[in-house]
């Protein structure tokens, strides 16, 4: 029963992270039409920004509060000056320009802060563990079961009901269209890569005390939030929190129940369904 | 399409003999960086008969190459000590495994096709990982002795590296011309008119999933002929060979040398392999001037590298614009 509930928590978590860093990726490739293979690379920068600002002030929130509007920022520069060329091209150039980007940062984290893992402690507040029936489990990973519901519901609510969202959703429904009722759509399109970015970078900050930073981390998590989006249905906020609690579930429970097939189970998962529902779970069938 | 097909004759037999001259006058490490850059060609090549002749990104190519690199050294391992023995095997069973996992995976285009065929790619790769009692898991399967190339009642040693370059030649030469042939049949035709409309292809009578069927088997078989190159070209089969990074590296060669043109891919590797060698003699951080140069790559040069040379010096054959 105890391994069943910690079991579950884990996979919830983990789920959680994956959520986060789905939603903008989803978002970018729902607007855009982009898909950001750096993505990975900005929740790790972001991981690394708010650890180095951690070390410097001595305090979570502050790495958390200043690391991705960093990551934000040169996004909004990357978008502007590297991918802006590129939207009249083929869509495999951007795909391989920000696979450029990833060996770019991949590469450059482990020039600055080398090659080692770090650990990160959580803060005061979010330590420690609490009882649960005979066991005990961390606060902190409770912290973000709640906190990815949290974020998920602020930005559905942002995208249904404030004007920009309507101005976003507009512009993702059909670009000429939007530009012909006065939408900046270029201007769009780099606030939505920079937000994207600010929320891989906040999943990134928020997982760097879950488990540890690393320049692997962007790696593993760029195919996890791939496989979570295309099986929720690209584009789709309900369908990232369904991949997200899937594949997070199915990482911890696999773990324990089928070690040794559990690397292979998010891509048996992501076959069956891509076959089943070619347009994912929540995805609008073609 | 003849006329096409003569004007490139010309300088296809000119690199061939480049390629057969250049041993004698490269370094015996400049032939081993040669050697490396023939069996990626191959690799990339096989990987543009479905990316630039069919217009189905495929991300799990490396599945392919890799399952090639196993499956012949695990005939070196268990079956007969024949190099020819290992290369049938490769070919054969990359080819059955692409059967297999292309049909799945040609229902589906676009960007499915991409995240499809890099799924099934892992798959391959966590069973070489996971298959211990097989595969040797993460360490891969090193321990084979490579055996005597025997042609035309001759034994060749290819433990020299000039030996074993010309083996990779002739093999990368021998796929490289097959591919040449397919994409210039009228087979290879329907391929490039499905990448255009597949719509208008199945309405004047042709099964666009088939042919793309035909297709996958073909790249997977030359992509697992490439792999046992590899292998034995490295002396192991790893599962890193699998991984859906090893499959980037195609996509990057081929984007970075220009899909429009046949021997682009092959020139993309090069230029990979020239500037990792370059690169790497001075720092090991290669991977953050590959991020680099790809990036400036990419915005400079719309049709890859050889594609916009080709573009630029056919502009100048022609003239201003009246």
């Amino acid at each position: 029963m105890e391994g069943l509930l910690a079991n579950l928590l884990n996979g919830l978590s983990w789920g959680m992270l994956l959520f986060l860093i789905s939603m903008g990726l989803t978002t970018i490739f729902g607007v855009m039409g982009v898909l950001n293979f750096a993505h990975g690379s900005l929740f790790m920068l972001g991981a690394y920004l708010s650890m180095q600002f951690m070390r410097w002030v001595g305090s979570f929130w502050v790495g958390l509060l200043l690391g991705p509007p960093i990551v934000a920022g040169l996004s909004v520069l990357l978008e502007r000056f590297l991918l802006r060329p590129l939207y009249g091209r083929d869509v495999s150039f951007q795909l391989l320009l920000t696979f450029g980007v990833m060996l770019f940062l991949d590469d450059g984290v482990r020039l600055v802060w080398g090659a080692a893992y770090h650990v990160v402690n959580p803060p005061p507040i979010l330590s420690g563990a609490i009882p649960f029936f005979s066991q005990s489990y961390p606060v902190y990973r409770l912290f973000i079961v709640v906190l990815g519901p949290l974020v998920g519901i602020a930005l559905w609510a942002f995208f249904a009901y404030t004007r920009w969202g309507k101005v976003l959703r507009a512009a993702a429904m059909d670009r000429q269209m939007a530009e012909i009722v006065g939408v900046r759509v270029p201007a769009v399109f780099t606030a939505v890569f920079g937000f994207g970015a600010w929320l891989a970078a906040l999943g990134g900050a928020l997982a760097a005390p879950h488990q540890s930073v690393g320049p692997a981390m962007g790696e593993r998590i760029i195919i996890e939030s791939f496989i979570v989006v295309v099986i929720g249905g690209m584009g789709s906020f309900p369908g990232a929190f369904a991949g997200a609690l899937i594949l997070g579930l199915l990482n911890s429970f696999g773990t324990t129940l089928l070690p040794d097939v559990q690397m292979a189970l998010p891509y048996i998962l992501l076959a069956v369904i891509l076959l089943t529902r070619p347009r994912g779970l929540f995805g609008a069938e073609a | 399409m003849k006329p096409r097909l003569r004007g490139e004759a010309v300088p296809a037999v000119l690199v061939l003999a480049a390629l057969v001259a250049a041993p004698f006058v490269l370094s015996i490490y400049g032939v081993i960086v040669l050697t490396e850059i023939l069996t990626m060609s191959l690799f990339a090549l096989s990987f543009n008969l479905l990316f630039g002749y069919t217009g189905l990104l495929s991300f799990g190519q490396a599945g392919f190459f890799g399952a090639g690199a196993y499956f012949a050294v695990l005939t070196l391992i268990h079956g007969p000590a024949s190099l020819w023995a290992a290369l049938a095997a490769a070919v054969i069973g990359a080819a059955l495994l692409a059967a297999v996992i292309g049909w799945f995976c040609v229902r589906l285009d676009e960007i499915y096709f991409a995240i499809l065929t890099l799924g099934f790619g892992m798959m391959l790769f966590t069973v070489a990982h996971n298959w211990r009692s097989v595969t040797g898991g993460s360490d891969g399967l090193g321990s084979f002795a490579l055996p005597e190339l025997h042609l035309f009642g001759h034994s060749v040693s290819l433990f020299h590296p000039v030996s074993f370059y010309f083996l990779a030649l002739g093999i990368v030469a021998f796929g490289a011309l097959l591919l040449r042939r397919v994409v210039g049949s009228p087979f290879g035709l329907l391929l490039r008119g499905s990448r255009e409309n597949s719509l208008r292809v199945s309405f004047v009578g042709a099964d666009v999933r088939t042919l793309r069927l035909f297709a996958f088997i073909m790249a997977g078989a030359l992509a697992g002929l490439a792999g046992a190159l590899f292998a034995f070209y490295n002396r192991i089969a790893s599962p890193e060979m699998l991984h859906w990074s090893f499959s980037g590296k195609a996509v990057l060669m081929t984007i970075l040398g220009g899909s429009g043109i046949f021997l682009g891919p092959a020139a993309g590797a090069a230029i990979f392999f020239v500037l990792e060698h370059a690169i790497t003699a001075y720092t090991t951080n290669w991977m953050i001037f590959l991020g680099a140069i790809l990036v400036v790559l990419v915005l400079a040069f719309p049709k890859g590298v050889l594609g916009s040379l080709i573009d630029r010096w056919a502009r100048r054959q022609q003239g201003p614009p009246p």
